[in-house]
């Protein structure tokens, strides 16, 4: 839990590589972003204005995931002036969506979409905070959201160790009363191994959820998979079922390797 | 710097090594010798996440939620330039129904970035604060009406996408889910109560001084027969341009450079400018009456060649995107269904909306499955940064050397912000670093 010894408790938003999304959760606050700001002390949060990545922080949030040298060294530096370290969505706990250069050739992408890849220094990976650094909390999610980001900071401001749902989706659409989309449309929906924190926003939509919060707690990925078969899918689309916004999740990977090794 | 008997003659860099106040990573170099600019660049290090390649091999129907991800504050522009060009090659008409609930999110969209943008990221450099939250304590209700825009502009991204960064509800072939009656009440309501508020935001952003400084350049904006350019129209340019989408690359060109990950695109081999300030000038005369009206009794006049009215025209398409998203959800009736199927075929297509920040340009190459064999997408973050270059040299030698580094730091950041840039698109990245100005020798 963050030590807050005196004063307000200084918070920085550092951003690594990412579609500057989970920042919004503070920037698309509305009103409670001005309040939040009388109770803390900003030190850096570079798109709203205050720049000092070397400020010591008591909380620091961090976006994106780690996929050059330079953020490899920078986040090292903020996990040295931070107290309380939180990797913020998808790209942080995960390396995100663009994880998924890590099962290819890297350079050959780069060649691919770049005339002079020399000139760009890139990892030939994207890879998670805590594959660098030590964290103190993950909040999954492509994007996490205000509710989620301001009920951790609530509770930090208050001392209490932050409450993280680790619910599968399945239970969110039980309780919400939604019908479920697998069962009556035959849709391949990944609510059963999701963890839940949207809102089971897309069965709500009446279509499958693709799994953007990340894997829940003892996700039966195997079973599910099976149940795909079932409902006719190959065994390559079902890879691709797990290799997408959290490909590099670890129960996610595993699962979506070994159906693309069976789609070979 | 100080003790330099000739200050417009000195010899001196400005180097801003993280942008504030934009969006992703982006940082801006600047050599001046002799009172000259000697060497320029604005510095893209955004990561590239290289979405383009590995959207190959996925079906067409992840390509809505994957391009979404290549930015947080516009993902709509994008889901909507794949969409269009996707339906293009599948031979679809999904109708007049999804056609103007395209037209909603978009709205959506522009309200919620262009106020985000004119609210929290640029006026504070006009009226001398560091940020919003500072600027909230003199100017309490204007901060707020700009927070409630932004969040209005949210509420709408969200009725038929359920929420309003990476929304979910959008598919090829129109909606996954349309919104009921009681849903569209409470927003129209909340638009027609906002709607004064965005007409005197037009009035406040045309008051806040900003420099007087015309200059030369090239706008491109997609323009219609009948309506203000979001989701269809052709190319056109303030220099006679007027092509179909399909034919961008016989006429735009697209070029890497050492000093950034985003690519540098030029029209006929020159820089030009892509957003709110060329869709403006372009279009004016699609504007309601009412939008023009107001923006002329707030003094503004169009076409503008002072790049710095670029958050005035801002304003401007915020007043006129809650007229029109008001104008939509007067009418809105609930389909039968909120999309229509596709049947995948192969081929190439085309999309090209009006993103935010500009023109958000798609190319998709997809086999007869509908999986994607090939895609191209030029966003309008790296369409404007040779554009950023040209303007940053002209409008610095202009202001003029002879102030103070802190001075010249903030007025390169301030024609930046004009562009309002969003890294993070732009390689799919962008960082202004203004921090320090020191002695080159």
């Amino acid at each position: 839990m963050a030590k807050i010894t005196e004063g307000k408790p200084r918070v920085a938003v550092h951003k690594f590589s990412s579609c500057d999304g989970c920042q919004l959760a503070f920037l698309n606050a509305g009103p409670a972003l001005v309040e939040l700001a009388g109770l803390i002390d900003i030190v850096h949060f570079a798109e709203a204005g205050w720049v000092d990545e070397e400020a010591a922080a008591d909380i620091a949030f961090v976006e994106g995931s780690i996929t050059t040298p330079g953020e490899a060294e920078r986040i090292k530096a903020v996990r040295e002036h931070s107290d309380y370290l939180v990797a913020l969505g998808s790209c942080a706990t995960a390396g995100g969506l663009q994880a998924l250069r890590n099962m290819a050739d890297g350079d050959a992408w780069m060649a691919g979409v770049y005339a002079r890849p020399d000139y760009i220094r890139t990892l030939p990976t994207s890879t998670a905070i805590s594959e660098h650094v030590r964290v103190d909390l993950e909040l999954w999610g492509c994007p996490v959201n205000t509710r989620q980001v301001m009920q951790v900071v609530r509770s930090l401001l208050s001392g209490a160790a932050p409450a993280v749902e680790r619910d599968k989706v399945c239970l969110e659409c039980k309780r919400k009363g939604t019908v479920c989309t697998l069962v009556t449309q035959g849709t391949p929906c990944m609510g059963p191994v999701t963890q839940t924190g949207c809102g089971a926003l897309c069965p709500s939509f009446g279509r499958d959820c693709f799994a953007c919060y990340g894997p829940a707690e003892n996700p039966n990925t195997a079973s599910l998979a099976r149940r795909f078969e079932g409902l006719g899918l190959v065994p390559e689309a079902i890879a691709r079922r797990f290799l997408f916004i959290n490909n590099h999740a670890a129960p996610f990977l595993d699962e979506g390797e070994q159906w693309l090794e069976r789609s070979k | 710097m100080t003790g330099q008997n000739d200050q417009e003659h000195r010899t001196f860099a400005v180097r801003v090594p993280v942008l504030a106040r934009v969006e992703g990573e982006g940082a801006l170099n600047i050599r001046v010798n002799e009172g000259r600019i000697e060497h320029l660049e604005l510095h893209i290090f955004e990561p590239p996440r290289l979405f383009e390649k590995f959207l190959e091999g996925r079906s067409y129907t992840d390509v809505p939620d994957t391009v979404a991800r290549i930015c947080g504050i516009c993902p709509v522009a994008y889901q909507m330039s794949a969409v269009h060009a996707i339906e293009g090659i599948f031979s679809m008409q999904p109708g007049p129904w999804v056609r103007e609930m395209r037209r909603l999110f978009y709205c959506g969209e522009w309200l919620e970035s262009h106020a985000l943008h004119v609210h929290l990221l640029a006026a504070p450099d006009f009226l001398g604060f560091p940020n919003a939250i500072a600027m909230a304590s003199k100017y309490p209700d204007e901060v707020r009406r700009g927070l409630d825009l932004q969040d209005l502009g949210n509420s709408l991204v969200r009725l038929l996408g359920a929420r309003s960064v990476h929304p979910v509800g959008a598919r090829v072939g129109g909606f996954f889910h349309a919104p009921s009656r009681s849903e569209v009440e409470k927003l129209l309501a909340r638009c027609r109560a906002a709607l004064p508020g965005a007409a005197e935001l037009v009035h406040w952003t045309a008051a806040i001084p900003m420099p007087d400084d015309p200059q030369h350049f090239t706008a491109v904006a997609l323009r219609h027969p009948g309506e203000y350019p979001m989701n269809e129209g052709r190319l056109v340019s303030s220099d006679g341009l007027d092509i179909d989408i399909g034919e961008w690359q016989a006429h735009f060109a697209e070029s890497q450079v050492p000093h950034s990950t985003a690519f540098h695109a030029h029209l006929h081999g020159k820089p030009y400018l892509v957003g709110p300030l060329a869709r403006v000038n372009l279009n004016y005369d699609r504007l309601p009456e009412s939008v023009r009206a107001n923006a002329e009794a707030a003094g503004l006049r169009f076409p503008s060649a002072n790049m710095f009215h670029s958050a005035a025209a801002r304003a401007v398409e915020i007043h006129y995107a809650l007229l029109e998203a008001i104008r939509i959800l007067e009418e809105y009736r609930e389909p039968a269904t909120p999309f229509v199927e596709a049947t995948p075929k192969a081929g190439v297509g085309f999309g090209c909306t009006e993103a935010p920040r500009g023109v958000l340009w798609h190319r998709w190459e997809v086999d007869d499955a509908g999986r994607v064999v090939a895609a191209t997408i030029v966003p309008p973050t790296s369409q404007n940064q040779a554009r950023i270059e040209e303007d940053l040299r002209r409008s610095l030698e202009a202001f003029g050397f002879e102030h103070e580094d802190d001075a010249i730091r903030l007025r390169s950041e301030m024609v930046v912000r004009n562009y309002d840039p969003c890294i993070s698109c732009s390689t799919h990245f962008l960082k202004v670093q203004v921090d320090q100005i020191c002695r080159d020798q």
